[in-house]
């Protein structure tokens, strides 16, 4: 079982990345003008109580230090207190993870749903008109800002037809999904399009591979040929361009979140951003980050374990 | 074998199937796309001439004026021309696409001839440090610098500067590891050239290729990600003419005025098609992957 041997090992890889991500944020934190003790206490703290402050927090120790006890926090599960919340970053971000999880899940889930059909039509009928508008849609589709398809798709559906709501998120499961509807649609129009490109090339490929052609010498039909060994063997490239995109995928999310004024993680670090609540910027693009590793890690051992082919 | 990931644009420039038809011997996508932009740059050098009005000025007399013969695409809430901003626009967001996409590439072309050239230390410092900045979500990191340096285009292009690099340094990288071991660089380096000019003479025009195709396609993120920072507050600033910002002006009038959001979207898109069929078409020409 040595193909699995990656699984133990890619972790300890994954370790120096994960320090990276934590000396960056820090450095971006420390790069903030300004002192963070008189950020706490106001502008009319007296230096007495200043310097406390600074001794508390490890303020007047050297940088190095400081990042030491950066990371012992981490390790505590301690990202700092927000100034604008008055609660633990932490606690923070994760009632905030929903709202990001249900938006990006069924994001993903309804961009198959367009990209699938649409890439294997168009690799079914290379040159023909269906293929062409395909490919037309799909290549202006790459340059749809999110925020203004979201707009759009407001002004359509919930202005003119009243089918959806403006923006929200909602209480009950039923309410949810229905606050859902349309930032799932923005952000799947514009994946669906980078996917259905990906997987129009992959399946092209696919149908000239020998695989194909040792089938097509027996006689299967052409249907047959590409719904058992075409279209199967084309998914997994298309999912790990998934996994790559995560990264995008959240960029998207936090603009969508905010359009739609959805209380998810991309909202908190817009609105962090705003009232420069660093605490929480660091905390939500730590979150962002590691899940973005994590996504490629799952989409590693993905590969591995369905294609016999590829060895880590 | 590297932990992190592979840039959008990467993905984005997917390769395609078939060779496309040729006008003059060029790929159709490279001359349409070619066309549409020389048609945005003309738009942007003559904008005075070519706008029907001014791009501030507020004409009281017609707010929330729907498209007609007078304002093709409307007035907004302060009763300002959308046709005349749309086009004043192109000023800055072509600046934004093409300046935000110049400076990474630079940085990150001679980060990665350097690395790819002297390998050892240099080069795993370098390659850790891309690892890390790819881990983050673009977007994220690039919000997160620009809270620290404050709202506005010049803290745009600076992060751009800092996070986009890593995919020109990664691409450029791996051609030169290629490319040094060819015959005319061993060549060169047994004539006794110093190594700035096999790394910059030689090596580099010879792996250029590849990042520039990238960096066509490269605009059109940069551009929707200058104008989504715009849309969120936080690149270019009112009462500036900006596609992004005019989004953003448009969404509290969604239920009245669907004009003032509707047409500079559809400029982006315009635009970012452009950049999509320049690098669609490149890549075809010059039998590029990215």
């Amino acid at each position: 079982m040595h193909r699995y041997r990656f699984v133990l090992q890619r972790p300890l890889q994954l370790i120096p990345v994960l320090f990276g991500i934590s000396l960056i944020t820090f450095v971006l934190v420390r790069s903030i003008p300004g002192d963070p003790a008189r950020l706490i206490l106001g502008t009319r703290a007296t230096p007495q109580a200043l310097a406390a402050v600074r001794a508390q927090f490890g303020l007047d120790e050297p940088l190095w230090t400081q990042y030491l006890y950066f990371l012992r926090n981490l390790f505590q599960g301690e990202m700092g207190r927000s100034i604008l919340y008055k609660v633990d970053v932490l606690g923070l971000v994760a009632a905030r993870i929903e709202p990001t999880l249900v938006l990006v899940f069924g994001a993903v889930l309804l961009s198959l749903l367009i990209a699938v059909p649409l890439a294997a039509l168009s690799a079914r009928r290379q040159g023909t008109l269906v293929d062409s508008s395909v490919r037309f849609f799909s290549t202006a589709g790459l340059g749809l800002p999110n925020f203004w398809l979201a707009i759009m798709l407001i002004i359509l559906f919930s202005v003119a037809l009243g089918w959806f709501p403006v923006s929200g998120y909602g209480r009950t499961l039923t309410d949810k999904l229905h606050h859902m509807v349309l930032p799932w649609l923005t952000v799947a129009l514009s994946l669906s399009a980078v996917l259905t490109r990906s997987l129009r090339a992959s399946l092209i490929a696919e149908m000239r591979s020998d695989v194909a052609l040792a089938a097509r010498a027996r006689g299967i039909p052409e249907g047959a040929i590409f719904r058992r060994h075409v279209l199967p063997n084309s998914i997994l490239p298309t999912l790990n361009l998934l996994a790559v995109n995560i990264g995008w995928l959240i960029g998207g999310t936090v603009v969508v979140e905010q359009v739609f004024a959805i209380p998810g993680m991309g909202q908190l670090l817009v609105r962090a951003i705003f009232s420069r609540d660093y605490m929480v910027v660091q905390g939500v693009a730590m979150v962002f980050a590691i899940a973005t590793v994590l996504v490629n890690f799952l989409a590693d051992i993905l590969t591995v374990t369905v294609d016999p082919r590829v060895k880590l | 074998m590297s932990v992190a990931v592979p840039s959008p644009a990467a993905a984005i420039a997917a390769p395609r199937g078939k060779r496309s038809r040729r006008i003059a011997g060029l790929p159709a996508p490279l001359v349409a796309g070619l066309g549409l932009l020389a048609l945005f740059l003309l738009l942007a050098l003559s904008a005075d001439l070519i706008a029907p009005y001014d791009p501030i000025f507020q004409d009281a007399a017609a707010r929330l004026a729907p498209p007609s013969f007078a304002h093709p695409f409307g007035t907004d809430n302060f009763g300002r021309d959308i046709l005349s901003r749309a086009i004043f626009a192109v000023r800055i967001d072509l600046q934004l696409a093409i300046l935000g996409v110049v400076f990474p590439f630079a940085i990150g072309t001679v980060v990665g001839t350097i690395a790819g050239y002297f390998g050892g230390l240099v080069d795993t410092v370098f390659m850790r440090i891309v690892d890390v900045v790819l881990a983050f979500p673009f977007l994220v990191l690039m919000l997160a610098i620009i809270t620290i340096l404050g709202p506005g285009l010049q803290s745009f292009f600076i992060a751009m500067a800092l996070v986009g690099w890593v995919s020109y340094a990664r691409l450029v990288r791996a051609q030169i590891l290629v490319l040094k071991t060819s015959d005319f660089a061993v060549a060169a380096r047994s004539l006794g050239f110093s190594h700035p000019r096999i790394m910059f003479r030689h090596l580099l025009p010879n792996a250029l290729t590849a990042s520039i195709v990238f960096a066509m396609s490269d605009c059109v993120l940069v551009l929707l990600s200058g104008a989504a920072i715009s849309y969120l507050g936080l690149g270019v600033q009112p009462p500036a003419a900006e596609w992004g910002i005019m989004v953003a002006e448009g969404q509290g009038f969604i239920a009245r005025a669907w004009w003032i959001s509707a047409f500079p979207g559809l400029a982006i898109v315009a635009l970012a098609f452009a950049f999509s069929l320049v690098a669609d078409g490149l890549g075809e020409l010059l039998g590029q992957r990215t």
